[in-house]
């Protein structure tokens, strides 16, 4: 014979168990819902820690369709192709803040920068970087040039950039800016130019 | 008493030859009058025809007669609004009351001017009549009191009869096909069915029941000598197309009545020519053989609706996209730099695929002399316009050209008319840009090419599909496109 105050702990913990089961379960459920939580993948804290030097980024503002030059201290790594990718970080920092001047999608990245001899560099962003970029000439103008401009004013020796979604070529960014050929950093350089805003 | 039977019948007898004879000389006189004073009487009723009044709306398109009051055009209210919505009227001695769907109501007075509509006076342009209980209002008064009882805007066209209520509006673009004998082809953004007519020198369609408004220009040219123009008329509650020519012409209908052909009587038999060019979608044409030609170019203008089937461009809102207004804007475009007489070949006039290769394919093979690539976007303000920014690249080999650089001869002409297009852009008090951009097919073209970028001058979005903003905008870039004539058209 099970005593009795067996049977009704045996219970109690049961229904607890089962109790328990049903929150985690609704809990889960809470959790996956929350939009945007898994996808965004920027970094809690900077990956390269050391010393630091001064880097000009030019920011794209959309609100007056312009490119501004702005100074930030960037980890100061020990080849180029890093300092390319901490410049491509700081950037897209900027416009991933919530009160960024020229918003980027959720979980926009630049997956890597190559530099290619003799001059080239090749700027490898993610599919969501492009896919939810928004559509526009002046608005794809406007982040080409930031990327572009912003790696040519601080890496010498770049003449030519290409631009590639994932490893692969695009036809364009979002329906307007090609991505077919390779950018003349001159070119470039120019038409950053004509972005300045107006005094 | 005898006598004086015999006495009468004397002068009977004598009176009476007289009598006839003169009978017989006035029979023919009277009945000539009389049958002048009938037929005059039938002329008259025939030649004053009566005034009608058309309505059109999302709900009905309908015809109401108009009634002459005071010299003045009066329509019966009820009727106006009956097809609309549930309508009662109820007359009270001098009083006439009027209630809309049983919310709106108003109040009239017989030979008054002021009247009452949901509490609020209003004052008519002219008495209110009323005659055997029905409520008849001056025709001018329906633009200020319909919106009280339909709470939406409506345009009375006053003199033609044409009531519009809402955004009802078949709009229509004309286009001189590139054959020989050449064909007029009108597109009509709805189903059309006019009454077609044939007189010597002209052929004229009748639209009686569908909202057709006036294209920029009451006149379109054409530059041929064989259908030379297009008037564009309204009377008596409908829209008159009278397209003149020195030969007969025949009238054809074909997408489901959104495009009518116009065609000289001898064409039927005769091969259609149709443009060269890829394989692919077949661009809407106008010939060669205007003013704005020069020497063997058949077309001085492409027109280039930028993206267009599976490619959306920019979602502008939740129903609007992209290549939707630039479709509007390029049909725009193509009739301002018409009615300026340059030729003109529009790469996308529906909702088809056109890759970039093809765009520059066929701009190139026509040897036109600017290339014009339409686009539209909410972000910003006013209009850019842009030039080729040239990829690196360039290496040219003898006569061929590198394909990514082809712009690169024709690059200072095209920043030659970006700057005339934006000056323009100012004088009209439209904010401008000038850039350069990596806009792809603009560097794939040998001819001066240019994007234009149209955006909204305020945060108001619908804008862009206002016809009155983009005719300001079309207007300034044919404007500046026609100054530029001779220059865009010397050899190059």
């Amino acid at each position: 014979m099970i005593p009795r105050q067996l049977v009704i702990t045996v219970a109690v913990l049961l229904v607890a168990v089962l109790g328990m089961s049903v929150y985690a379960w609704r809990m889960r459920g809470r959790a996956a819902a929350i939009p945007g939580a898994s996808v965004d993948t920027r970094p809690l804290e900077p990956a390269f820690s050391g010393p630091t030097e001064r880097a000009t980024l030019y920011v794209a503002f959309d609100a007056d369709g312009s490119l501004r030059a702005r100074s930030a201290q960037i980890p100061l790594p020990t080849g180029r192709q890093q300092q390319a990718e901490e410049l491509m970080s700081a950037l897209l920092s900027i416009y991933l803040e919530k009160t960024s001047p020229h918003p980027l999608a959720p979980g926009a990245d630049v997956r890597s920068v190559y530099l290619v001899d003799p001059g080239v560099a090749v700027i490898d962003l993610n599919s969501a970087f492009a896919d939810g970029h928004r559509s526009g000439v002046l608005v794809e103008e406007l982040t080409v040039t930031s990327l572009i401009h912003t790696i040519s004013a601080n890496i010498p020796g770049v003449l030519k950039v290409k631009i590639l979604v994932n490893g692969k070529e695009r036809e364009t960014l979002a329906g307007h800016a090609d991505l077919t050929g390779l950018y003349d950093v001159t070119a470039v350089n120019q038409l950053s130019t004509e972005l300045q805003p107006v005094q | 008493m005898r006598w004086i039977n015999r006495r009468r019948a004397e002068v009977l007898d004598r009176v009476q030859p007289v009598a006839q004879k003169i009978r017989r000389r006035l029979r023919p006189p009277l009945l000539t009058v009389c049958g002048s004073v009938l037929m005059a009487a039938i002329l008259l009723v025939a030649a004053v025809p009566e005034k009608h009044l058309s309505v059109y709306s999302t709900a009905a398109n309908y015809s109401l007669l108009l009634t002459q009051r005071d010299r003045r055009d009066y329509v019966g209210l009820l009727e106006v609004l009956e097809p609309l919505g549930k309508v009662t009227a109820k007359s009270d001695g001098q009083r006439w009351r009027l209630r809309y769907n049983n919310k709106i109501e108003g109040e009239f007075f017989a030979g008054r001017t002021r009247v009452r509509v949901q509490g609020r006076d209003a004052e008519l342009p002219a008495r209110f009549i009323l005659e055997n209980g029905r409520g008849l209002v001056p025709l001018s008064s329906l633009a200020s009191l319909l919106p009280r009882f339909l709470g939406g805007p409506v345009t009375v066209h006053e003199d033609s009869g044409r009531l519009f209520i809402g955004s009802v509006a078949t709009h229509f673009t004309a286009s001189l096909a590139a054959d020989n004998p050449p064909k007029l082809v009108f597109h009509f953004t709805t189903a059309v069915n006019p009454t077609v007519s044939t007189e010597p020198g002209s052929l004229r369609m009748t639209f009686s029941r569908e909202p057709l408004v006036a294209p920029a220009l009451p006149t379109l040219t054409f530059g041929s000598k064989v259908i030379p123009s297009a008037t564009y008329s309204e009377n008596n509650g409908g829209a008159v197309i009278t397209v003149t020519s020195p030969v007969p012409l025949i009238a054809s209908f074909s997408s489901d009545g959104r495009t009518v052909t116009i065609s000289p009587t001898s064409l039927s038999s005769q091969t259609v020519v149709t443009p060269p060019g890829p394989s692919g979608p077949t661009p809407s044409t106008t010939p060669g053989n205007g003013a704005g030609s020069s020497g063997s170019r058949r077309y001085f203008a492409v027109v280039d609706a930028s993206h267009g089937g599976d490619d959306r461009g920019e979602t502008l809102s939740t129903t609007l996209f992209e290549k939707d207004v630039t479709v509007a804007l390029a049909r725009s475009l193509r009739q301002e730099l018409e009615s300026r007489g340059i030729t003109v070949l529009a790469l996308r006039d529906s909702d088809v695929n056109l890759s970039l290769d093809q765009r520059a394919f066929l701009v190139n093979n026509n040897h036109a002399a600017v290339y014009i690539s339409l686009h539209a976007t909410a972000i910003g303000h006013g209009v850019r316009v842009y030039t080729a920014l040239l990829p690196w690249g360039g290496d040219d080999r003898g006569p061929f050209h590198s394909w990514e650089t082809s712009q690169h001869a024709y690059l200072p002409l095209s920043q030659s008319a970006a700057t005339d297009i934006a000056n323009e852009f100012q004088k009209r008090q439209i904010p401008v840009r000038s850039l350069t951009a990596p806009l792809r097919p603009l560097n794939n073209v040998t001819t001066a090419a240019l994007a234009i970028e149209v955006a909204p001058q305020g945060t108001d979005l619908s804008q862009l599909t206002a016809p009155d903003y983009q005719q300001l905008v079309t207007s300034a870039v044919a404007t500046a496109i026609a100054a530029d004539r001779d220059k865009l058209g010397a050899p190059q």
